[in-house]
């Protein structure tokens, strides 16, 4: 058989992987790569401004798709670039597979032009890495890196290039099995520990469904509702799991956590069990962890077995696919009439409704959210990470078909723009909607650059209050209103000890979007909101950028203090 | 918190490869669990290694500690050496120095009821080899540190296998 190089097959082995973007970014440990793909065109090679960005885009094609998203980036700073991503990736399961050119075997070690240990760099934020250190190995890592990415809990994975075995011509034979001794992810569903949940759950007289992202990530959310429905036990999700079930469903009362919904929590607090499903019970949700459920059995359904009884003590296990264990729930489920305790959810929802006060004359977030749902259907919305993104989580209508993005792990700023320019690359017919703040638009701005090229009409909104809001919101709750380090208006002009006003907000997003060939739009009052969003399907060609400017005292409520309890709860007032 | 805090030992099958070694240590020291011992080899499968580890932990953190080792792609297999019968032997070696010729005869003393070999001796020196259960290596350096004031220690850390007769350590 002919020999080809490893550059050769790596391109190859993408194609039999069904490969159909990459996200890439050049230098000169991977040029050679970067010229074998320009010879092909079945893979679209995507060229973002920065590789943190890259591997955002990457992670939100893969979110918004299920297919695994594909990066490819060089030696020392290109890899170094990635750690954020990879963190970004790994908290939240999403399947990469990254690969990084690396300098040849024989200067590794050597402090080489660009040399940089990626592999142990990453090894806590990827859930695989390996450098290829043979050339005949290069086709069986590339094979099991695809698999493991994918399968199980899923993951970024690693794949570390040294130039010269990419090089090295070998043979031309791409795998077309895997078989990893230690690697073996469940696909099976105790059906014992399932039914003795599902007795707990027909016994208990306040049950209380909880979906994380796990039931997002396994495309569960019809098997999820099914079994909602047939059983009539009320649902509470995480940040990551809003629109497992529709978020206008009548058994659905709302987000759980530090900002989560009074009624939602209430109900946590008050249930006598709770099924959950594909969550890690993370700080955020459960706050100070004795208070948590404190009256529940709980039931834990999680494919990653280190996620059950970490932080939460459970005690009924099952070590599952989320949609694996609810097809067979579907099997046994029966309904529990809980008709009492639905009443009293109820009751919650109209003692504390989620709402925000009207803040004068001021746009109000509410307003623009309201707009958003009413204009776009089948849309995919993508946060950056702040106040607008929990007010996002709170009252974003994820409806059948929508599909709300986040970094919600990592709480990665700067996630928002190139997670909307990989999710519309992914779902070139579907609306993408990106809120970021005014501080997280900035982490990642050059990808209008990106976007604009690849003709990617993206709705970006920044939501402008000038400041690092969320950080600011502790400060005005805990810090006595010391806003240190906080203000985006800040500089020499501030420091200078009487000033009287702050210097104009830099950058203009309007211009600079239009600088970019993007379409700008500011929008400071309420009437101009839907206004925006016409002007802004109109543009087919181009990302349009909407600025919204907010009043900085908006809050995000109701909140639980980091480590608090139920009755520590700020709500609005 | 600390509810069953204790000594455990686990028996680890991990791949050969370069990496690895890093990627466990890192696991304990990157969730902060304690790490008392680890040692590591080939075996007759020479893509193979076999670990023992040992920590100090409560019943939670041993928990997820096999857990998060057995999801590691180069983690074959996870034996939990803590309730069941091995063999678990440690190497121990204790050089003694400034010692006087009664020194000397109390060493050999104390080698003779331990087990232990004098495999080296000097003017005023003397090295003693102990193989047996960490936890005896524990007791040995205890009385010899009290008794001498020169020592130097150096310890291998255990390596163990499951018995085939129902005997323990
Ligand atoms: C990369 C990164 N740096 C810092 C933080 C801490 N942080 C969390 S929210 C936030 C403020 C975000 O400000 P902005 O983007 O303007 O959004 P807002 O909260 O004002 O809506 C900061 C600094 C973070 N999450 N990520
Ligand atoms: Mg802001």
């Amino acid at each position: 058989m002919k020999q080809i190089s490893g550059n050769r097959l790596l391109v190859k082995a993408l194609m039999e992987e069904g490969v159909e973007v990459l996200f890439g970014y050049p230098g000169a440990c991977t040029v050679d790569i970067s010229d074998e793909l320009f010879d092909q065109d079945s893979i679209k090679v995507i060229l973002p401004r920065h590789e943190q960005a890259l591997v955002h885009e990457a992670d939100a094609y893969a979110r918004t798709t299920g297919k695994v998203g594909v990066c490819l980036v060089t030696s020392g700073p290109g890899a170094t670039n990635l750690v954020t991503g990879l963190a970004t990736a790994n908290y939240d399961s999403v399947p990469l597979v990254c690969f990084t050119g690396q300098v040849a075997r024989s200067l590794i070690g050597n402090d080489a032009f660009q040399e940089v240990d990626i592999v142990g760099i990453t090894r806590s934020i990827t859930k695989y890495g390996i450098t290829v250190r043979n050339r005949e190995d290069l086709g069986r890592i590339i094979k099991e890196a695809f698999y493991i990415a994918r399968t199980g809990r899923p993951g970024p994975v690693l794949i570390d290039l040294p130039k010269d075995v990419m090089q090295e011509m070998g043979s031309p034979e791409y795998p077309k099995t895997v078989n990893i001794r230690g690697y073996k992810p469940n696909r099976s569903v105790h059906a014992g520990q399932l039914k003795k949940a599902l007795a707990a759950l027909s016994k208990a007289r306040r049950p209380l469904f909880l979906a994380g992202g796990g039931v997002i990530i396994s495309r569960a959310g019809q098997a999820f509702t099914e079994v909602v429905e047939k059983t009539g036990v009320p649902v509470v999700t995480t940040v990551m799991g809003r629109g497992a079930i529709a978020t206008d469903h009548p058994l659905y009362i709302g987000n759980l956590g530090m900002h989560g919904e009074y009624a939602a929590n209430m109900a946590v607090n008050h249930c006598d069990l709770l099924f959950s499903i594909g969550t890690r019970f993370n700080d955020r949700i459960t706050g100070k962890l004795h208070a948590f459920a404190p009256k529940a059995q709980i039931v834990h359904i999680d494919i990653d077995t280190a996620s059950i009884s970490r932080n939460i003590q459970v005690d009924i296990p099952i070590v599952a696919d989320a949609l694996d264990a609810l097809e067979k729930m579907m099997e046994y489920v029966e309904e529990n009439p809980c008709s009492k305790w639905l009443a009293q959810i109820h009751a919650w929802k109209q003692e504390h409704p989620l709402a925000m006060h009207s803040v004068g004359d001021e746009l109000n977030p509410v307003d623009i959210f309201a707009e958003i749902n009413r204009q776009f259907d089948n849309t995919i919305l993508v946060s950056d990470v702040g106040q607008h993104q929990m007010l996002a989580a709170q009252y974003s209508a994820i409806t059948s078909g929508k599909q709300l993005v986040m970094s919600g792990g990592l709480g990665t700023m700067g996630y928002g723009l190139p997670g909307g320019i990989g999710a519309k690359i992914g779902n070139p017919d579907r609306p993408v909607v990106v809120i970021s703040g005014d501080g997280g638009m900035q982490m990642n701005i050059q990808e209008l650059a990106t976007a604009v090229l690849e003709e990617l009409p993206v709705i970006v909104c920044i939501f402008n209050n000038g400041y690092l809001g969320m950080v600011r919101q502790w400060q005005k709750l805990f810090y006595n209103q010391k806003y240190s380090m906080t203000d985006l208006r800040a500089g020499a002009l501030t420091r200078r000890t009487d000033f009287k006003e702050h210097p104009a907000y830099t950058p203009d997003f309007v211009r600079l979007a239009e600088s970019y060939g993007a379409v700008g739009i500011r929008v400071t009052k309420k009437e101009e909101i839907a206004a925006a969003f016409e002007r802004a399907k109109t543009n087919a060609a181009t990302p349009t950028v909407i600025e919204f400017i907010l009043d900085p005292e908006v809050m995000v409520y109701p909140m639980i203090q980091p480590g608090g309890t139920l009755e520590d709860m700020i709500l609005d007032n | 918190m600390d509810k069953g805090m204790k000594k455990r030992w686990i028996s680890l099958y991990v791949e050969n490869q370069v990496g690895v070694l890093a990627k466990i240590s890192g696991l304990f020291s990157g969730k902060s669990y304690n790490l008392d011992s680890l040692t590591v080899g080939t075996t007759e499968d020479p893509t193979v290694s076999r670990m023992t580890i040992a920590t100090v932990s409560d019943d939670e953190t041993f928990v997820q500690i096999k857990k998060q080792l057995n999801r590691m792609v180069e983690v074959i297999k996870v034996i939990d050496f803590t309730d069941i019968f091995v063999r678990m032997k440690e190497i121990l070696y204790i050089k003694v120095l400034d010692v006087t010729a009664e020194d000397k005869t109390e060493l050999f003393q104390i080698a003779a009821t331990f087990k232990a070999k004098v495999i080296d001796y000097g003017k005023d020196s003397l090295l003693l080899e102990f193989v047996q259960t960490a936890t005896k290596n524990d007791a040995v350096i205890k009385l010899i540190k009290e008794e001498f004031r020169h020592i130097e220690v150096v310890r291998g850390g255990s390596v163990g296998i499951e018995s085939i007769s129902m005997m323990d350590r």
